[in-house]
């Protein structure tokens, strides 16, 4: 769909926006509604966005599917590894109140992290069923 | 009393959406019904007050789930096949468990009732000891990152593992589609 001009300067205004508001309901989770799941979903967007404009194949070299998959392998990695962390801090799996000297920083750094990871597990998850299902 | 009438508004659009998808057979038209019906629900559960959900279901049901949809729909065709018959035993099916679980209703307690018991077993516990325990304002947040940690990776394994098998059933690329077809032709 490039050769569509107005679809073309949409997208191009449109998708920064929509990779910000993602990182702002990643990160603003903690205060305001949102977190990992939303976040990963709202920032998978951005980019099928562009693989609707621009095409599957420009995509695919923009996030290679190799890459992708491994980052979808890592957001599960990064949550149990918090978990592992509070173990080896001499917690119980997941407690994040070891993470730190004061337990509600803690808090604050294991939930900051685990939503990372959701967020990364989602973004590619979408993006790469996105690849499964589309057809250049 | 205004927010019920608007509750009573989108739960009757609500309804004539589910029966306009039910009678549509272009599927193309069915996937955009579906993310109205999505939209919709989202607007209730705005109403509701229970704004994380509702964001959920606008980012997933109205956007990503339709996009699928849609990607699912260019690999097969847009007609519904017509099975025009009605089968009596569906029929009768469905109106007994619709009026068994109208029956069952008559049980559970009234809508956000304090003795619900939702309400009286760890919610409580959490509202009073989030803020002095974990300190984020957005108890939802809260309660799914930290009280229930294990269920949420329990969640993201899940997503990883639908991943993993849809990517098994479907993730070929094109190169690889043509490597099969040269070997099976050979």
């Amino acid at each position: 769909m490039e050769h569509h001009l107005v679809l073309n300067v949409v997208a191009r205004i449109l998708i920064p926006l929509i990779m910000l508001f993602a990182l702002y309901v990643q990160f603003h989770g903690d205060y305001g509604p949102g977190g990992g799941f939303q976040a990963g979903v709202i920032f998978a967007a951005s980019f099928i966005l562009y693989g609707i404009i621009y095409g599957i194949e420009r995509l695919r070299k923009v996030v290679h599917p190799s890459f992708i998959r491994s980052l979808a392998a890592l957001g599960v990695l990064v949550y149990v590894s918090v978990g592992i962390i509070s173990i080896l801090n001499g917690g119980e799996f997941l407690n994040y109140n070891l993470l730190s000297e004061d337990p509600r920083t803690g808090q604050h750094i294991g939930i900051i992290f685990i939503e990372l990871g959701v967020g990364m597990t989602v973004a590619s998850t979408m993006i790469l069923l996105f690849y499964a299902f589309a057809r250049p | 009393m205004i927010v019920l009438y608007i509750n009573v508004i989108i739960l009757c659009l609500l309804v004539i959406t589910a029966i306009a998808i039910n009678q549509q057979d272009n599927l193309f038209a069915t996937t955009m019904l579906t993310g109205i019906f999505s939209l919709l629900s989202a607007s209730l559960f705005v109403c509701l007050d229970a704004v994380d959900v509702a964001f959920t279901e606008a980012a997933v049901g109205a956007g990503i789930a339709l996009i699928l949809f849609l990607g699912a729909l260019s690999l097969i065709k847009y007609k519904e096949k017509n099975k025009n018959e009605i089968s009596f035993l569906g029929f009768l099916i469905v109106i007994l468990t619709g009026s068994l679980l109208i029956y069952g209703l008559q049980d559970i307690p009234a809508f956000g009732s304090p003795e619900n018991p939702v309400q009286t077993y760890l919610a409580d516990r959490y509202i009073v000891g989030s803020e002095k325990e974990i300190g984020i304002p957005n108890l939802v947040t809260s309660v799914l990152a930290s009280y229930r940690g294990y269920d949420t990776l329990g969640e993201v394994t899940v997503i990883f593992t639908a991943c993993i098998g849809v990517l098994m059933l479907l993730g070929r690329s094109r190169g690889d589609y043509k490597g099969i077809v040269s070997r099976e032709k050979s």
